[in-house]
């Protein structure tokens, strides 16, 4: 959701929220409490790449509270098989409970799927500061995927000393998100995360 | 909780720092973590969907992903060189991920389709379907359940259930089905990479040396017997199909020839039948010997601890 949609959408609950019993408290409330969840929610770091939170990892969706303890997170799976999935709820669970709220619900949202174009700037720029080559544009979703029987061609740079001479050692690495590459100048292996 | 390893406060041990932490187990990510995997996900049937219909097609598709993932698991450690046996890892995990999610489905749209297990049973609906049905409950192709045979046999296999997987699953994301039609959204891209990985390894040893090419030649004969029935359509597809859930096996072939031809021609190797008549009839649950020992395996576990929690 865009800005100014989020905008738009807390206004509409903010009024419905005023009609409500209880009144402008709850409503006043209600607000605090979805800020305070998503700082809860955004600053939960990523169990694989724990240089990244959530927010930087892109996986949150809308975050909302009652005003009376309740607190509901929209998270979108990264890779249909990613284990760190697991791990991310239960820190999700456990950081909002911390931040003080007694119903946590986590919805997954399939739809549409996580692309790594969701990561932030700031993500990119840790990712590479902590020695991962971030990924580049994801590929179109739409249309059938063409076969690509050469070796991807990917415009980046070693983490380490910033050449643009490595050469990929397989596109399959330590996580499903990651492919393996050597830098040709520095001797290097360092990690990739692949565009999806 | 006490641990040895916790009794010394200055113990440098690297377990040291695992343990104890205010008796919190939620550490242990997969003993809380397993959740319902559509948790908030609406998986209300689309009206005029047959729920045991759309149970089956989803246990179908599932089925090929599990048994296949559970046969590239059998390469770990065994692999000719470390990057390929965390590659085969890889493409194993995100197709039980697939498979998950799909077993998901199918008990959400008909909880009939589950084995019933006591009403204390903590084995979530889609551990169910994995570990306690009988081969004759399975529905995967005969393709995924083959025994892998040497690595080039396994990269010829995971090329043809790859490009054929792949065509599926791009027709599915415009299925009636929201829930499937999500879930081969997020499949594409990475059933993308595993076609490209087997079809780069197709090439590689049909071109490489004398051992390699009669090695992929020995595969292809292994494997092509299989491909006649990806494209052979079952009762239960084609009433899944006729209602916009389903892709009719039958319509892939147009998306799969021209793919595993290029690959075919790189690597001079003949084309498998596609037309032919169909060996097995995996949908309806008729399978070769070689499943049971992978379900034995596999299932082993799950059945001797049916309370057990992970």
């Amino acid at each position: 959701m865009n800005a100014e949609a989020e905008g738009a959408a807390a206004r509409t609950r903010n009024r419905d929220e005023r009609r409500r019993p209880g009144g402008p408290d709850r409503a006043e409330r209600a607000a605090a409490d979805r800020r305070r969840a998503r700082e809860a929610a955004a600053s939960v770091a990523d169990p694989e790449l724990p240089m990244l939170t959530l927010a930087d990892l892109g996986v949150l969706g809308e975050i909302d509270a009652d005003g009376d303890g309740g607190a509901i997170v929209c998270v979108t799976p990264t890779y249909s098989g990613c284990p760190a999935m697991g791990a991310i709820r239960a820190d999700l669970d456990r950081a909002l409970h911390a931040a003080g709220f007694t119903r946590v619900e986590l919805r997954t949202v399939l739809h549409p799927p996580w692309s790594t174009d969701r990561i932030t700037e700031r993500g990119r720029r840790l990712l590479a500061e902590h020695g991962v080559s971030p990924p580049g544009p994801a590929p179109e979703r739409d249309g059938p995927v063409p076969l690509s029987l050469a070796p991807r061609r990917r415009a980046l740079h070693c983490p380490r000393c910033g050449s643009d001479a490595a050469e990929l050692t397989s596109e399959f690495g330590s996580t499903a998100c990651k492919a393996l590459y050597r830098c040709t100048a520095c001797a290097e292996p360092f990690e990739h995360m692949k565009e999806i | 909780m006490t641990h040895p390893f916790a009794a010394d406060p200055d113990d440098e041990s690297v377990y040291a720092g695992l343990v104890g932490v205010d008796d919190d187990a939620s550490q242990w990510a997969f003993g809380t973590g397993f959740d319902d995997p559509l948790a908030g996900v609406d998986t209300t049937v689309p009206e005029g969907v047959d729920r045991a219909d759309l149970a089956a097609y989803c246990l179908m598709l599932g089925d090929d992903a599990l048994v296949l993932a559970q046969r590239l698991a059998e390469w770990c450690s065994r692999a000719p060189e470390l990057e390929e046996d965390v590659a085969l890892a890889n493409v194993s995990l995100d197709l039980l991920g697939q498979a998950r999610l799909l077993l998901a489905r199918a008990a959400a749209a008909d909880p009939g389709a589950v084995p019933p297990l006591p009403p204390d049973s903590p084995v979530p609906a889609e551990d169910a379907l994995a570990y306690f049905r009988d081969a004759g409950g399975f529905r995967n192709v005969a393709l995924a359940e083959i025994r892998n045979g040497d690595f080039a046999q396994s990269a010829l296999r995971l090329l043809l259930f790859s490009v054929w997987r792949l065509a599926l699953l791009e027709k599915l994301r415009e299925s009636a089905d929201p829930v499937l039609s999500a879930v081969a959204g997020k499949g594409v891209a990475e059933v993308a990479y595993h076609r490209d990985y087997a079809a780069r390894w197709t090439v590689t040893l049909a071109q490489g040396t004398a051992e390699s090419r009669r090695r992929i030649e020995a595969g292809a004969e292994a494997v092509w017997p299989h491909a006649a029935e990806l494209f052979a359509v079952d009762p239960v597809e084609r009433r899944m199909a006729e209602c916009g859930v389903a892709a009719a096996p039958d319509a892939l072939l147009a998306d799969c020839e021209p793919v595993l031809e290029k690959v075919l021609a790189a690597a001079d190797l003949p084309r498998p039948d596609t037309a032919g008549p169909a060996r097995a009839r995996g949908r309806a649950g008729s399978h070769t010997p070689e499943l049971s020992g992978l379900l034995a395996e596999m299932q082993s576990l799950a059945r001797e601890h049916p309370g057990g929690t992970w």
